[in-house]
């Protein structure tokens, strides 16, 4: 016995790790069909993201490489009146020479000029006519521009939950541990909260801060963690007062372990599922109010900037920057929603 | 003999979650004479429930798979083949049932007499009118005093006994012919118990029914039953009249049910328990060694407890404060290595002086004094010192374990917090032995709790307890919601924990035979009141209180004999 216990005990004894909570969620999500394709639609578009932040795609979204408005490839004949006109003016150089010389006085200087013009090489790339998925104001290509867009709304979509769920959880789980005098301060701060009205709250923090992704950010932060406080509070105050939270005050465990030790791995689940709504929510609110001109700065793109420059285009019968930028959302937020209800049925708790 | 049920060959099988396929119920056949009492005994997972249920279809249909070949006849007919509409008509009507749980069987938000009512009304042809009559009719029956006023009241208004009287009403309402009680007392107070078991068998007779009565206890069923049949793990163990399984059990199974429950006129040293009757050399229950308890003049106390007191306060209206008095100037000592049982019904104060000496509840006065020093006065930090001395063990075994820690984890942190063990090596060493002591394989340490058993959950509450090595151990209704047989062997497990630590135990329980057992002083106590505090012994033999004596007849005597000859006469 003593020859067992002096090797080290983990080594001694054959075993199988056993599955946890999240082992035997994973198995339950494996076999929900829905939630595994919204998955690999999801793991996908954060692939993008990945790819794009990292300059490996996307990266010269920026470069005006069709003409103005140019075609998708796929309708190429179309008419493009815009490109013309743009071609007009560019040729405008070309009108016919006239000569002056007689009474102009810079007239000697003209060879002279013309031939240190021709020593500076101006390479002017040729704009293609058409694009795979047509081109925008500028001639920039639309699928680099979405997913670029994309890169920029799902960081803040993504950022801007996780902040949320983190004020939201750690003041729910204050307010419903503690209870008393801290409880009531926590809920009246909430209740004061969310009497002003959502979009008001917002545009106060937008004029407040100036322009930047950083800002909108923070504003969807402060703004979105009432609905994950009060679930959490919730869970905290059910849990408060169970018996495996007891038997941790019996044996000594302090109030800051029991709160987050003992009890937030147990309302994990709901935390996790809140993230993942909030994702969906706040990629929403960033369009909107990129929409609204609140949103991100003029530099930069996204899906929301895009559907903003796409509301005057569509008057002239330009219609792809709206559609690339629509769809792409539409079916992250499709999926992200859908994996949340998958990911909701396999952490249910009542399976436990 | 005349039959009105006859079951045969029942299989019910179920679908689990993962895909696989469990055998709940395999091959049971038994038969419900008209007019007559049957228990169906069992532990937890016997299928004796499942049994029950698939009469009436009460199943869940998406998992629960009734073999083809199994037949239930009622008065002939088969009930697994017929169609849904038929079955609704005799469930409430010819067959009803009572659950265990009488707050969650009522509707919340109707009174107690339209809920009556309104079965009658969906079962025969009465008016509104007769319906209220009759269902006031039945309240009387059931025994509710003032029926008429009581008809309005909503089930939170009142008692668990007196719930459990108006599902009795109700179950009775259209005369059925079967009524099939399912752990019908396992969730009152034992006075109340024995009231309601008194009444089913007086409404058995009155209303010439038969009774379907579902229990884990044997002791119950020796009051009222007429024939008994032992279930386990999804099979019938053994079956026959009740004289015969009580004097002549053939089967082990039943042989141990029968004696590993505690009884009040035997204190072996050890209980026997299943595994004894499985094995040739094992205990029997014919030659125990007995085991003598008391405290005695030499004892040293290791607490010593006066006057504690503890007032809750609630919110009353605006302003107003209202007191309730959870317990009132409870003074008691606790002797080294010896146990004091804490008896009393639900709301007895009983639990909450448990968790008032060891402050999971701040008390209102009094003193605790541990060696001398008295806890209630310690400040938060000085207290840690004293924590690891006194512990606890909870009742519930499925709620006192965190879910998310590994069993290893739930042993390591008290020693962590403690600074027990010098490294973390050392530590997973005391807890690997720790394990083996209570009786569980060392590689529990990797699993998690819901791998596990009620039984075998306690044991690791145990372990968790004993890693600080206490000098007193709370056990706060323990063994209450384990079944029998398990209940033995923790029984067991404790007291030979107490023998080689030299522990004290404060056992609170509702279950006076248990606390007969292991106690050595018993203090009884009632709405926040001692009654008596006495050597277990002589409060048994000699209670000098009447709430106390009353309390003792409660207790399910199990089989005397002395029925039999009433009934066939």
């Amino acid at each position: 016995m003593s020859a067992v216990l002096n090797q080290p005990p983990v080594a001694a004894i054959v075993h199988q790790p056993s599955p946890g909570l999240w082992t035997l969620a994973w198995r339950r999500l494996k076999r929900d069909k829905i939630g595994m394709v919204s998955l690999v639609v999801v793991i996908f578009f954060l692939l993008m993201v990945f790819g794009s932040y990292f300059g490996l795609i996307a990266k010269n979204w920026s470069k005006e490489v069709g003409v103005s408005y140019a075609n998708p490839t796929f309708m190429a004949g179309a008419e493009n009146l815009e490109a013309k006109q743009q071609g007009a003016k560019d040729s405008s150089k070309d009108i016919p020479f006239v000569d002056l010389s007689d009474i102009d006085p810079l007239a000697p200087k003209y060879a002279e000029w013309a031939k240190r013009t021709a020593e500076i090489k101006i390479t002017e790339t040729p704009r293609a006519d058409t694009l795979l998925f047509g081109g925008d104001k500028w001639g920039r290509d639309v699928i680099q521009k979405a997913v670029k867009g994309a890169e920029t709304s799902i960081f803040v979509g993504l950022v801007a939950a996780l902040l949320a769920t983190i004020i939201g959880t750690v003041l729910g789980a204050i307010s419903g541990y503690k209870g008393g005098r801290t409880g009531d301060f926590l809920e009246w701060f909430y209740n004061v909260f969310t009497s002003i009205p959502y979009i008001l709250l917002i545009l106060a923090f937008a004029a407040v801060f100036k322009r930047g992704i950083d800002t909108i950010i923070f504003i969807l932060a402060l703004t979105g963690w009432t609905g994950i406080y009060r679930l959490v509070r919730a869970e905290y105050i059910k849990h408060a007062s169970r018996e495996y939270v007891m038997a941790a005050q019996a044996i000594g465990a302090s109030h800051s372990r029991r709160m987050f030790v003992h009890i937030l791995p147990n309302i994990s689940h709901v935390c996790l599922v809140q993230l993942s709504q909030h994702v969906v929510q706040f990629i929403k609110a960033e369009v909107i109010l990129s929409f609204l001109g609140l949103g991100v700065p003029v530099d930069s793109v996204s899906w929301g900037t895009m559907l903003a420059e796409a509301q005057s285009e569509l008057v002239i019968g330009k219609w792809w920057q709206l559609v690339a930028a629509s769809a792409s959302m539409a079916v992250l937020v499709t999926a992200f929603s859908m994996l949340t209800d998958s990911l909701r049925d396999a952490l249910d708790p009542k399976i436990k | 003999m005349d039959n009105l049920l006859e079951v045969k060959n029942l299989n019910v099988k179920f679908r689990l979650d993962g895909g696989s396929i469990f055998d709940a119920v395999n091959g049971v056949s038994f038969d419900i004479p008209r007019n007559s009492t049957v228990a169906l005994v069992g532990e937890s997972g016997s299928g004796k429930s499942v049994s029950a249920m698939s009469i009436i279809r009460l199943l869940p249909p998406e998992q629960a798979i009734v073999s083809k070949d199994s037949q239930i006849l009622f008065n002939g007919t088969n009930l697994l083949a017929l169609p849904d509409r038929q079955i609704r008509n005799i469930r409430g009507k010819d067959i009803s049932v009572i659950f265990q749980e009488p707050m969650t069987s009522l509707n919340p938000v109707f009174t107690c007499g339209d809920q009556i009512a309104e079965t009658l009304r969906l079962h025969t042809n009465l008016s509104r009118k007769q319906a209220w009559n009759r269902a006031e009719e039945l309240m009387n029956e059931v025994g509710i005093p003032e029926p008429r006023l009581r008809m309005h009241s909503f089930p939170h208004e009142m008692s668990g006994g007196q719930q459990q009287r108006v599902m009795i009403a109700m179950a009775i309402a259209c005369e059925p012919k079967l009524l099939i009680a399912d752990e019908p007392t396992t969730a009152l107070d034992v006075t109340i118990q024995k009231q309601i078991l008194d009444l089913i068998a007086k409404l058995q007779k009155s209303h010439h029914m038969s009774v379907l009565f579902i229990t884990h206890d044997l002791a119950v069923v020796g009051d009222i039953a007429d024939h008994v049949v032992v279930m386990q793990q999804g099979e019938i163990k053994e079956k026959g009249t009740a004289k015969a399984i009580f004097e002549a059990p053939q089967h082990p199974y039943t042989k141990a049910l029968l004696s590993c429950r505690p009884n009040v006129n035997s204190r072996p040293k050890r209980l026997p328990v299943i595994d004894d009757f499985m094995r040739p050399e094992g205990l029997r229950p014919e030659n125990l060694e007995q085991r003598p308890r008391g405290y005695v003049g030499t004892d040293e106390f290791v607490l010593e407890v006066k006057n504690l007191s503890k007032v809750f306060k609630l919110k009353d209206g605006f302003f107003k404060t209202k007191d309730v008095v959870a317990v009132k100037g409870a003074s008691f000592k606790l002797a080294r290595g010896k146990t004091l049982g804490l008896v009393g019904e639900s709301g007895s104060g009983k639990t909450t002086v448990g968790l008032t000496l060891m402050r999971l509840h701040d008390a209102s006065g009094g003193e605790v004094l541990f060696d001398g020093v008295d806890l209630l006065k310690l400040s938060e930090s000085e207290m840690m010192k004293y924590k690891r001395r006194i512990q606890i063990v909870f009742q519930n075994p499925y709620a006192s374990l965190n879910p998310r820690f590994t069993v290893g984890q739930i042993l390591l942190e008290p020693m962590l917090i403690h600074n027990i063990g010098a490294n973390e090596q050392e530590r997973v060493q005391l807890a690997m032995a720790l394990l083996k002591r209570v009786g569980m394989p060392e590689v529990s340490f990797y699993k998690y709790p819901h791998e596990f058993s009620g039984g075998q959950r306690q044991r690791i509450a145990i372990a968790r307890c004993l890693t600080m090595k206490p000098d007193v151990l709370i056990c706060d209704e323990s063994v209450s919601a384990l079944d029998v047989s398990v209940q033995a062997q923790v029984l067991n497990l404790l007291q030979d924990l107490q023998d080689e630590y030299n522990m004290s135990y404060i056992f609170i329980s509702h279950d006076l035979a248990v606390v007969k057992y292991i106690s050595d002083q018993v203090m009884v106590m009632s709405e926040g009141d001692v009654i008596e505090v006495a050597n277990s012994d002589e409060i048994y033999r000699n209670p000098q209180e009447e709430y106390t004596k009353n309390l003792l007849g409660s207790i399910p005597k199990g089989w005397d004999g002395k029925r039999t000859a009433a009934a066939a006469a």
